[in-house]
């Protein structure tokens, strides 16, 4: 690991505040990437603060997946920069743990939930290391964290879908990453394993990491997050909950998709 | 019968050997390499790259002539088979990204014209004057006859080696097709992984161009890790099963058509893949369609128990047939529709199991436990004693008679 890691991790608040601000766990400058001739997200700047807990939120289609997808390389860019910790982004893979959407994949896929954690080490393994003790011990401890420690046999498509999120977040963790990139982690789960999942995020904040997550449900952004990104194909603001999802931005960002009582509603609960 | 006995103890000749043990092995790398094709869900790519052999075969015969050589050297017309089938591979994904085709109809399309411009070299070769007894319509179905030693040691070494590559490579193929949204986010490069994937399944063609011919090849890949899917969850174990599949299919089809004159080789290894799938679709325990009957019906019978005895307990009458007969054959109730005692004392069980499940979704909203409820499952494998007992101070009165 190298040591700006291990500073992340373990620096206390008071002593970092007297260092320089730390470089943003995620930065992209001028990103525009199209499907077809439609940009689907256009000349976006944004920084996720290091170790801080963003909710990136819009509406249907405003891009919110394609910006993360964008930033990690998965979807060409047309244009744009995108750092992680202050270098290119490919250097800095080892540092970032992705969670996609669950719907993704094919969920009958040949793998037990413990074989799909161990994904998460196969960059530590290579392509012929043996899955040592202490590596098994971390997959069984990442499924620990997630709740689904008994389920480590299961065939992964008779899970149910808050499980089988959980199953991806586990493999996440199980990377040990500084930052965490979740696609709609709450997307058709249920009640309890949304919990589950918020207070493993907020245990990863407190331990420093940082988080960036699509997320859906207006109603919760305040809550769970204290960061936000607000987009519609163009960014329409960023910064602290407190300050940036107010209902002139959430106006902007849905246009008349938001009845004035929703918007009442979040006003006053931010 | 002895003929077959023979072949298969390699007693039937040195040729029928050889071919055995070649088949054995390009059976065992045609499943390993197959199961990845089969997990990417991309098997019939595969067809177009067997059938894209064909050009590449005439015309690497016409060069070795040519420049003044044999001709049939199986390592040359291999290697002009590897650069078509790859001329193949490359086309069906240029066509697959760079126009609006999708990958079925591309395909389709370089399948039929690289066969097409096969069949029309193989004819200009049959008026060749050395190209008489050339043979090489023999590479469409395969042929054994006259199989050289060399020969087998071609098959052998490719086929080990690719069942070597296929298991270095087996967790980033296993990644990138499981999930290769992770795997680009990894650093993984989805596109060479793939075109290594491809590559490993062009060798397999390649090789089994000799024993199994263009046509069939394609059973080879795709038959052995759809059966061993039947018998486990794990991918790396359809690798290995898929690769054994492969290797008993190749070497019992070389000995049954080794037993009997003119019985075609690479169709007959076909076969006994085939067969092989079939039993395990059947039989296979966890997939299989006979365990899914059977898991059906005892879902079904373990429904009308629990009804029946739920209306013993509240003294309701019977009508179901199915009901009557399940509680008949487990002595819980008379031929007469009467509950016995041991009938009685079940239904008494299964009332208070119902009474505390009521208690427990309420106590319980909303955690999983609660969610377990599905009528079926006894309340003791959910909950721990203590939490039971709480259920039964809350539901009060006397503990009914029977026990648990």
């Amino acid at each position: 690991m190298n040591p700006q890691t291990l500073e992340l991790v373990h620096g206390p608040g008071a002593e970092r505040a007297m260092e320089p601000a730390p470089p943003p766990a995620l930065s992209v400058a001028g990103l525009t990437v199209s499907y077809g001739e439609k940009p689907a997200i256009f000349s976006v700047d944004a920084a996720f603060e290091a170790g801080a807990m963003t909710a990136i939120v819009g509406p249907n289609g405003a891009g919110k997946s394609t910006l993360l997808k964008a930033a990690l390389g998965l979807v060409p860019r047309v244009s744009g920069d995108v750092t992680a910790f202050g270098r290119p982004v490919d250097a800095a893979r080892d540092r970032i743990a992705f969670v996609p959407q669950r719907a993704s994949v094919d969920w009958d896929f040949p793998a037990t939930v413990f074989d799909v954690v161990a994904m998460g080490l196969y960059r530590r393994t290579g392509l012929v290391g043996r899955l040592t003790g202490a590596l098994k011990a971390s997959v069984r401890d990442a499924l620990d964290r997630v709740g689904m420690a008994e389920f480590a046999s299961r065939q992964i498509g008779q899970l149910s879908g808050g499980q089988q999120q959980r199953v991806f977040l586990a493999r996440a963790l199980a990377q040990n990453a500084d930052l965490y990139l979740l696609d709609e982690p709450f997307a058709g789960v249920d009640a309890a394993t949304e919990r589950a999942i918020i207070d493993v995020l907020a245990a990863l904040k407190a331990e420093g990491r940082s988080i960036v997550a699509v997320h859906h449900d207006l109603g919760t952004v305040a809550s769970y997050f204290d960061h936000v990104l607000l987009i519609n194909v163009r960014k329409i603001a960023e910064g602290p909950v407190t300050t940036a999802f107010t209902p002139d931005a959430l106006q902007a960002a849905y246009g008349g998709r938001l009845t004035a009582e929703t918007l009442g509603a979040l006003g006053q609960a931010g | 019968m002895s003929a077959f006995l023979d072949a298969l103890f390699l007693g039937a000749g040195y040729n029928a050997a050889l071919v055995a043990i070649g088949a054995a092995l390009l059976g065992f790398a045609g499943g390993a390499a197959g199961t990845f094709l089969y997990l990417r869900k991309r098997a019939l790519v595969s067809d177009a790259v067997a059938h894209a052999t064909l050009p590449g075969i005439g015309l690497a015969f016409i060069v070795m002539v040519g420049s003044g050589g044999d001709g049939r050297s199986l390592l040359g017309l291999l290697l002009g088979s590897a650069v078509s089938a790859w001329l193949g591979l490359l086309a069906v994904q240029w066509l697959t990204r760079r126009t609006r085709l999708n990958e079925d109809a591309a395909i389709g399309a370089v399948l039929s014209v690289f066969f097409g411009a096969g069949v029309v070299v193989l004819t200009i070769i049959q008026t060749m004057a050395s190209g008489r007894q050339a043979g090489l319509e023999g590479f469409l179905l395969g042929t054994t006859a006259g199989m050289l030693f060399s020969d087998a040691v071609l098959i052998a070494v490719g086929g080990a080696v690719t069942v070597l590559v296929t298991w270095v490579l087996r967790r980033p193929m296993t990644l990138v097709a499981f999930d290769p949204d992770y795997a680009a986010a990894r650093g993984y490069n989805i596109s060479a992984i793939d075109l290594a994937m491809m590559g490993l399944v062009m060798a397999v063609t390649v090789i089994g161009l000799k024993i199994v011919g263009l046509i069939l090849i394609v059973a080879l890949l795709i038959i052995p890790p759809v059966t061993a899917r039947f018998w486990t969850e794990r991918a790396d174990r359809v690798l290995w099963i898929a690769g054994a599949i492969g290797g008993v299919s190749g070497y019992v089809g070389a000995t049954l058509s080794a037993s009997a004159p003119d019985l075609p080789t690479g169709p007959i290894i076909v076969l006994v893949a085939a067969v092989l799938f079939v039993f395990s679709l059947l039989f296979a325990p966890a997939r299989g369609i006979a365990g899914a009957m059977l898991r059906r019906r005892g879902f079904a019978r373990r429904v009308h128990r629990r009804q029946g005895l739920l209306a013993l307990a509240r003294s309701e009458p019977i009508h179901d047939a199915y009901t009557l007969r399940v509680l008949v054959a487990e002595g819980l109730i008379r031929a007469d529709g009467v509950a016995t005692d041991v009938g009685r004392a079940a239904a008494a069980r299964i009332a208070r199991d119902e009474r505390r499940w009521d208690v427990a979704r309420r106590l319980h909203r909303d955690t999983a436990q609660a969610g377990r409820y599905d009528g079926l499952t006894p309340i003791e494998e959910v909950f721990t004693p203590d939490e039971i007992a709480a259920f039964d101070a809350e539901i009060g009165g006397p503990v009914p008679a029977g026990g648990a």
